[in-house]
């Protein structure tokens, strides 16, 4: 089939571009390629016209799962998603872009991001903000790496209680280092903090705790970032950008890096990406930061305008000697969840993170209720808490799965000893309707 | 043009939320609670609706101006792959992940089996994990999995350096470092491509790795490719293999077939898919049957009914690059866009990127001077030397471009080239189009003889001047002040 839709050329076009090479075939441009070298195969299926093509993805998606009513979180969330993001970020100007190296002619990408970075850094209460990372699991590995870069140590504690994909990520990405990683494990799905004063000293050169954590509890590192400077070491939070609507920011609590998944904020869920990560910290630890960051300056005139700045620390400038290889950020991703924050605003976040709360409330009271069900922290919690129940909960899960609840995420799989308890998310779009069907449903998988 | 937060007004919302259909629970303790809502904007949809257009306007993009910006591949992304990758949006990755939850993402799952079935036939190698998240995240994944290579077989200690050839992309000698390795530099030879003699010099049994791009970033493929691989596993090292400018050769060369052991894929540039102002991209690492014991999880396997499930926990994995399974969104469009074009559409965009390149390079010949001169693969790059004996630097005929509507071609990369022009056009351009851009190319090149100052002065067309970037990098102003 002729795809010219994609590749313009007449067959006289490239006649006259082949005379002005030189050469008399395309393949003669190929000529540098010795015969030995080249492809002997190449067995792919032939086109489809662009009919085709969607009809197939359509077919694909409908293999899928349709309708399921959905309590589950563990990192991404189901929430609300303005129109109006779509419509902006779907905007060519914005997504058919490349990072914006000629700040002349990118400053709508520029200023944007800056933005973006102002809202984080105000989400969060600490000083700057990179213009995003590529998700959650992997900011909390660029954070330790950044604190292990500021310290010049080679410890990380990290809590048992954060999200174990992002524990995962960590020990993959320090796997080949010279860096232990100490992990804390939970007490009745909290920080266990007589513990962590066991090991931290002087080698460790950070902490690393999830604000609210896996388990869904909230907890106030105030403390504790206080016992964390006096060994000179950095306390990182992973934060829930929604939760930050009400709660105690990781700025106020007096933590040094704060990363956490952007997804929640404007982003579909997508089968797990692409959302973003973010990071923001102390002003003190900005050369240190991985990935691209945009400044304020002035132009010839002085007028307002914005670049990438301190591109010093970078790998194209610095190659092996760089901060960090990163050389990229999530643009899009970020965007979108600019324009989410832009959009609910400064009462908007905080009635949608009471909202969330609300929910999930009433939901935890309604099954707690439900014999065979405790719940598994005294701690308070946010739009996510940890049940324990009479049965195995994978099997709870699975049977639920059949009558379309996603019932959480079981623990099984992350925890030792936790095969009985199920994380369940609340968010604003389960209604009450749907929690109470959730909860008879349950009951009648528990008495069963 | 103001900031968001400068339009802002109290109380102003931009969306209507859902109202509570439950009943208010009790506050948190106080302890636990913010002392005020984050100050982010407050304005209503329309205000916010102009913020965004308006901004978007203030880009050069794909869809508006031609972008020839070499190594970043900024052909077109159609239309249909955005709409494709809608389709998936409501699902959550933690369902296939739940007790029977594979068969309830049969789609997803199968859709990304088969995508890494053909990135493997593209690039031929055995398998593909599709989950680093863009291309220096696929090269950090790759070394990462000749790591565990080499630690499985007693290596670990032994193996300390990676070895990258001078003209390679900043972010392979990066991505080693951050793997733990040292890096060793192999200059380039005067015909273009790493020294062969210095890569020779420069092997050991304590290299791990050489990286490799190829055809690589000065656009010109390597012909001793083969003899290279051999010498790098004589001691044991793997090849790996930047994908970057994969775009050049599909159906002509697999990078598995001349010896490459480790490949990151960009869907980003290869596969239409678009960039986003920065991101997000999508970096599927392959590799040869002897590393997959080391693939991250989770695996995607297809079983003897033909279902696909998730592999359980494998000890040899190196555990986990990203939370799922990558950009799954990037993917579904990069999979769209392989199926859409097939077998020859592949094979057609390598021919006129490659055609695409070569009728700029023969083109602007006589006017900038062209250090490697051979026939390029997908990009060319000359160097403004010429222009800067009048005083004229690369980044000054960049801006002659702006105002001319072209978004600049890439400048001082690689770096072994002095004010390097990095032209990379792309398939999707037409004659037309780069006919005209040659010509602007070429009024750039006389202006810097006839009148340096008018280049100097430029952009005039955009909102904004040149920008003190110094100014910027000392005040590290980088969030709005209250």
């Amino acid at each position: 089939m002729n795809d010219s839709h994609y590749c313009p050329h007449t067959p006289e076009e490239i006649g006259e571009m082949l005379s002005a090479i030189g050469v008399a075939t395309v393949e003669e441009l190929f000529s540098p390629i010795p015969a030995a070298l080249r492809a002997q195969t190449f067995n792919l299926p032939s086109g489809l016209s662009e009919f085709e093509t969607f009809s197939r993805m359509q077919a694909i998606a409908g293999d899928n799962v349709q309708g399921l009513t959905s309590f589950i979180g563990g990192g991404f969330y189901d929430h609300v998603i303005p129109s109006v993001i779509d419509h902006l970020s779907g905007r060519a100007e914005f997504y058919t872009a490349y990072t914006p190296y000629q700040p002349e002619c990118s400053q709508g990408t520029l200023q944007a991001l800056f933005e973006y970075q102002t809202a984080i850094c105000r989400l969060t209460g600490l000083d700057v903000s990179n213009a995003s990372l590529y998700d959650g699991g992997t900011a909390c590995a660029e954070s330790a790496m950044m604190a292990l870069r500021v310290t010049g140590r080679n410890r990380i504690i990290v809590d048992g209680c954060v999200n174990p994909f992002s524990r995962q990520i960590l020990k993959t990405y320090l796997f080949n280092l010279d860096v232990e990683v100490v992990e804390i494990a939970p007490l009745d799905g909290m920080l266990n903090r007589a513990e962590l004063a066991n090991v931290l000293d002087d080698s460790v050169a950070a902490v690393l705790v999830q604000n609210p954590n896996f388990f869904g509890s909230v907890d106030d590192y105030t403390a504790l970032a206080g016992q964390v400077h006096t060994v000179g070491a950095l306390l990182i939070a992973s934060v829930y950008p929604v939760s930050l609507g009400i709660l105690k920011s990781p700025g106020e609590m007096g933590v040094d890096i704060a990363v956490g998944d952007g997804q929640s904020l404007g982003n579909p869920l997508s089968f797990g990406g692409p959302s973003f990560g973010f990071i923001t910290a102390k002003k003190a630890y900005i050369r240190n930061m991985p990935g691209r960051i945009v400044g304020e300056t002035v132009d010839k005139s002085g007028k307002r305008g914005f670049v990438l700045t301190l591109q010093a620390r970078e790998q194209h400038i610095k190659r092996h000697k760089a901060t960090s290889n990163i050389c990229s950020n999530q643009g899009l991703c970020a965007l979108r969840g600019l324009i989410f924050l832009s959009s609910v605003g400064r009462q908007g976040l905080a009635d949608m993170a009471l909202l969330n709360r609300d929910k999930a409330e009433y939901a935890k009271a309604r099954l707690a209720a439900i014999p065979g069900v405790t719940v598994l922290q005294s701690a308070p919690t946010f739009n996510e808490f940890t049940l324990f129940l009479s049965k195995p909960a994978e099997a709870v899960v699975a049977g639920m799965l059949k009558e379309g609840i996603a019932a959480g995420v079981p623990l099984g799989d992350y925890y030792e000893n936790l095969g009985q308890a199920l994380v369940v998310t609340v968010t604003e779009k389960r209604s009450k309707k749907e929690i109470d069907h959730f909860a008879q449903l349950l009951e009648a998988a528990l008495c069963n | 043009m103001q900031l968001i937060y400068e339009k802002s007004v109290p109380g102003r919302r931009g969306v209507k939320l859902p109202a509570s259909d439950v009943p208010a629970a009790a506050p948190l303790p106080a302890s636990l609670l913010r002392s005020a809502p984050a100050g982010l904007a407050e304005v209503s949809e329309l205000d916010l609706v102009r913020h965004f257009t308006n901004l978007s306007r203030r880009n050069f993009s794909v869809d508006t101006n031609f972008y020839p910006l070499g190594s970043c591949t900024m052909k077109y992304n159609a239309k249909v792959l955005e709409n494709a990758a809608a389709l998936f949006n409501p699902l959550h990755p933690m369902t296939a992940l739940l007790p029977g939850g594979e068969e309830l993402c049969q789609g997803t799952l199968g859709m990304l089996h088969d995508l890494g079935g053909l990135l493997a036939e593209i690039t031929g190698m055995d398998e593909v994990t599709t989950q680093p998240l863009a291309g220096a995240h696929g090269e950090m994944t790759g070394i990462l999995l000749v790591s565990a290579y080499h630690a499985a077989r007693g290596n670990k200690n032994k193996k300390k350096y990676v070895v990258v050839p001078d003209s390679s992309h900043g972010t392979n000698p990066a991505s080693a470092a951050i793997a733990g390795y040292e890096i060793i530099t192999v200059p380039t030879a005067p015909y273009g491509d790493m020294d062969l003699e210095l890569f020779k010099k420069a092997m050991t049994d304590e290299v791990a790795a050489v990286m490799m791009t190829c055809p690589n970033t000065l656009g010109l493929f390597n012909p001793h490719i083969r003899e290279i691989s051999e010498i790098a596993h004589s001691h044991d090292a793997l090849m790996y293999y930047d994908g970057a400018n994969l775009n050049a050769i599909m159906g002509k060369v697999k990078p598995g077939d001349v010896g490459f052991d480790v490949i990151h894929v960009n869907l980003h540039k290869t596969f239409g898919t678009p960039h986003g102002g920065g991101g997000p991209g999508s970096g599927p690492v392959g590799v040869k049957k002897e590393l997959i014991p080391f693939l991250p999880q989770p695996r995607i396997i297809k079983d003897s009914q033909g279902r696909f499930q998730l592999e359980a926990r494998r000890p040899t994995s190196i555990g986990r690059t990203a939370n799922f399974f990558g950009n799954f969104g990037v993917m579904v469009k990069a999979y769209a866009y392989i199926i859409m074009l097939g077998r020859e559409g592949l094979i057609r965009v390598s021919e006129q990127a490659v055609l695409n390149a070569n009728y700029i390079k023969e083109r602007l010949k006589p006017y900038y001077d062209l250090p490697y001169d051979q026939t390029c693969m997908h990009e060319c790059v000359f160097s403004a030397s010429r222009q800067l004996a009048h005083g004229v630097h690369a980044i000054d005929i960049s801006k002659f471009l702006i105002d001319r509507g072209y978004h600049p071609p890439t400048v001082y990369f690689p770096m072994i080239v002095k004010e390097a022009i990095m032209i990379e056009p792309t398939e999707t351009e037409s004659k037309a189009t780069m006919d005209e851009f040659i010509e602007v190319m070429i009024e750039a090149a006389q202006t810097a003889e006839s009148n340096p100052q008018a280049l100097h002065d430029a952009p005039l067309t955009m909102p904004i001047s040149r920008l003190d970037e110094t100014k910027a990098a000392r005040e590290q102003n980088v969030c709005c002040q209250w």
